[in-house]
């Protein structure tokens, strides 16, 4: 360990002693509420304003942290603020005036919002199964070698890159003018299990990647039947990477708003859409309240598959985290 | 990337067929038939009466969306899309560097806190911005005690427009990136400094070109959205913010042009091909 004279020296071990000092940076913003990013930072006494070099040994990059910590204020102060003034009982978004529930109430008393929540709700559920039926199957057929696979990948994967607006209008254009399919759950459901596909086969396929194959061999080996086989080995072993696909497809069904507005019907209208109706008039509180019970759902919806991944995988023995982020990537 | 390559042989390749099969007659039924028929329309009269297309055919509608009436419009959605791209890429590298080196066993958890508010909809982090920009909201509020405040906040300007967007497609950048700094082999930093690169040329002559992988998938995923989107634009901007997506949107709305607005996708979809092409197969890995 020689210590350069280029930086500034500091009098620590290597343990990466020192408290989390945890420094509020506010970014300007609105009150930055706190989050969830509190890296433990040393109280390192830095004599010389310098970044720390690389350096063999533990190093704890104190500005990376702070640069860090401020994305995530600006990731969360927005929709604490959205949720805060939800509760807010006057019609202001820049004072606090008191706790309610009244936006709330007056919510729940909507018929129009009542009925767009649960055709959005049923239109998701619908979306997320055959998305994940069908997307499962194809994840499998790409494991196989064959000619054109590339082509094949390209195509599972071409509604990842294809704008939203266009999707939509390409399907308006569709059902109305070719196929005459009347707009509403049907025509939606059509655009939702599109652009959902290419997420479950992504989630599933990345799984399929790390899996073992001398595991499904040694099951054939033992003498299982294909079909056996796949649903006492294969299937198990791939239900972490299925559920969150599933979850992803339904959350994205749940929130789609560009596309799902060329195809909502009279008297059919998702949630989204809805309150992207109402939202183009202005800031209201209504709409603040229902944004953020949307926001919660999707939270809880995704608590919620995070969990039974979690579940699943414990018992799979694998990080289900790591499947939805090997997913993303 | 794949998983292993099974046996050849008939019988795999008709059950490659058996598990392709749905997502594929789906796929060309629901997308590839849908987009077809929209260059066909791009190439269309309109019909006035009920606003779809009809024969004769005619190259009208990309002379119209070429026009230079629109030019301004084509130009500040690429300014916005380029920006909001590069605005995403500021922000996303320390934070994806920051978890890749030092993030430990909180990792995963970190990572998470990044997805989760993408996992918000999209609409209502859109519209906590048009409740913060507001000219009743708290930024203009606190920025007037300084006397720095807007009459009707900061709406309808092209700086609340890339805010938006950039806050909208962060994580579409974090990820790929977090991928590429993750698998970045960090020895290399140590014999650039060996090397006696100082600290700007290890970054631009290591750092970056090892986790370009990342940075071209991020940039894909976020230009493309961002350029084609108009529920930002619309939200948080006005006339003066109007975008490409708009104009796609208005064409099939109440403009009633659908040959226009099928031109203008189909320009569009042009400019993802480009993008991909450009992305070449480098980024390939990541995405």
């Amino acid at each position: 360990m020689n210590v350069s004279s280029r930086r500034a020296s500091r009098r620590r071990g290597d343990g990466g002693a020192g408290g989390g000092g945890v420094e509020r940076t506010s970014a300007g913003r609105s009150g930055g509420e706190h989050h969830g990013a509190e890296q433990a930072r040393p109280a390192a006494r830095r004599t010389a304003r310098r970044g720390t070099g690389p350096r063999r040994g533990v190093r704890r990059p104190w500005r990376l942290g702070t640069a860090a910590a401020a994305v995530y204020v600006f990731l969360y102060a927005p929709i604490l603020w959205l949720a805060l003034v939800s509760f807010n009982d006057s019609r202001t978004l820049s004072t606090l005036t008191g706790f309610s529930l009244r936006w709330y109430a007056e919510l729940a008393n909507d018929e129009r919002v009542v009925s767009a929540l649960l055709l959005s709700l049923r239109l998701a559920a619908a979306s997320a199964v055959i998305a994940t039926v069908i997307g499962t199957l194809a994840a499998f057929g790409l494991r196989r070698a064959f000619r054109g696979r590339g082509l094949w990948t390209t195509l599972l994967a071409l509604p990842l890159v294809v704008p939203e607006v266009v999707l939509g209008v390409s399907l308006l254009a569709f059902c109305v003018q070719l196929m005459g399919i009347p707009l509403g759950f049907g025509a939606l459901l059509l655009a939702h299990v599109t652009f959902s596909l290419s997420y479950v086969v992504v989630v599933v396929r990345a799984r399929l990647a790390g899996l073992d194959p001398r595991i499904e061999e040694a099951a054939a080996d033992l003498g299982a039947d294909p079909l056996t086989r796949w649903r006492t080995v294969t299937l198990p072993l791939i239900a972490p990477a299925v559920g969150a696909g599933a979850a992803f497809a339904f959350v994205l069904s749940f929130d789609d708003v560009v596309t799902s507005g060329y195809l909502t019907g009279v008297g059919s209208t998702t949630l989204p859409v809805f309150v992207y109706g109402q939202a183009r008039r202005g800031v209201s509180p209504e709409v603040v309240a229902l944004s953020t019970a949307m926001v919660a759902a999707s939270a809880a919806l995704l608590l919620l598959g995070v969990l039974v991944t979690v579940v699943r995988a414990r018992r799979a023995g694998r990080s289900a985290a790591r499947d939805v982020l090997a997913s993303a990537s | 990337m794949s998983g292993r390559p099974a046996r050849r042989g008939f019988s795999s390749g008709l059950a490659a067929a058996g598990q392709l099969g749905p997502a594929t007659v789906w796929l060309v039924l629901f997308l590839l038939v849908p987009l077809a028929l929209v260059v066909q329309f791009s190439f269309a009269t309109r019909d006035t009466g009920a606003a779809r297309a009809v024969l004769p055919w005619t190259t009208l509608p990309y002379r119209t969306a070429l026009d230079p009436a629109f030019l301004p419009i084509f130009w500040r959605t690429l300014v916005y899309a380029t920006v909001t791209t590069l605005a995403c890429l500021l922000l996303a590298f320390p934070l994806a560097w920051f978890i890749a080196r030092h993030g430990g066993r909180f990792r995963t958890v970190l990572l998470a806190l990044v997805l989760i508010p993408f996992w918000a909809s999209y609409l209502a982090r859109v519209y906590a911005w048009k409740a913060l920009l507001d000219g009743d909201g708290p930024i203009n509020r606190l920025l007037s005690v300084v006397g720095l405040g807007r009459d009707g906040g900061f709406l309808l300007t092209d700086t609340a427009v890339v805010l938006g967007l950039t806050y909208g497609f962060l994580p579409f950048m974090v990820l790929p990136l977090y991928v590429a700094c993750v698998r970045f082999d960090h020895q290399l930093v140590e014999a650039s400094y060996d090397l006696g690169h100082g600290r700007l040329a290890t970054f631009f002559r290591v750092v970056l070109p090892g986790v370009l992988p990342g940075i071209l998938a991020g940039s894909l995923l976020v230009l493309v959205p961002a350029a084609g989107d108009f529920v930002t634009p619309s939200l948080l901007g006005g006339v003066d913010q109007t975008t490409f997506g708009s104009v796609v949107d208005d064409q099939f709305g109440g403009g009633n042009n659908w040959p226009l607005g099928s031109a203008m996708a189909v320009l569009l979809l042009v400019l993802v091909v480009v993008a991909l092409l450009a992305r070449g197969r480098r980024g390939e890995d990541v995405l």
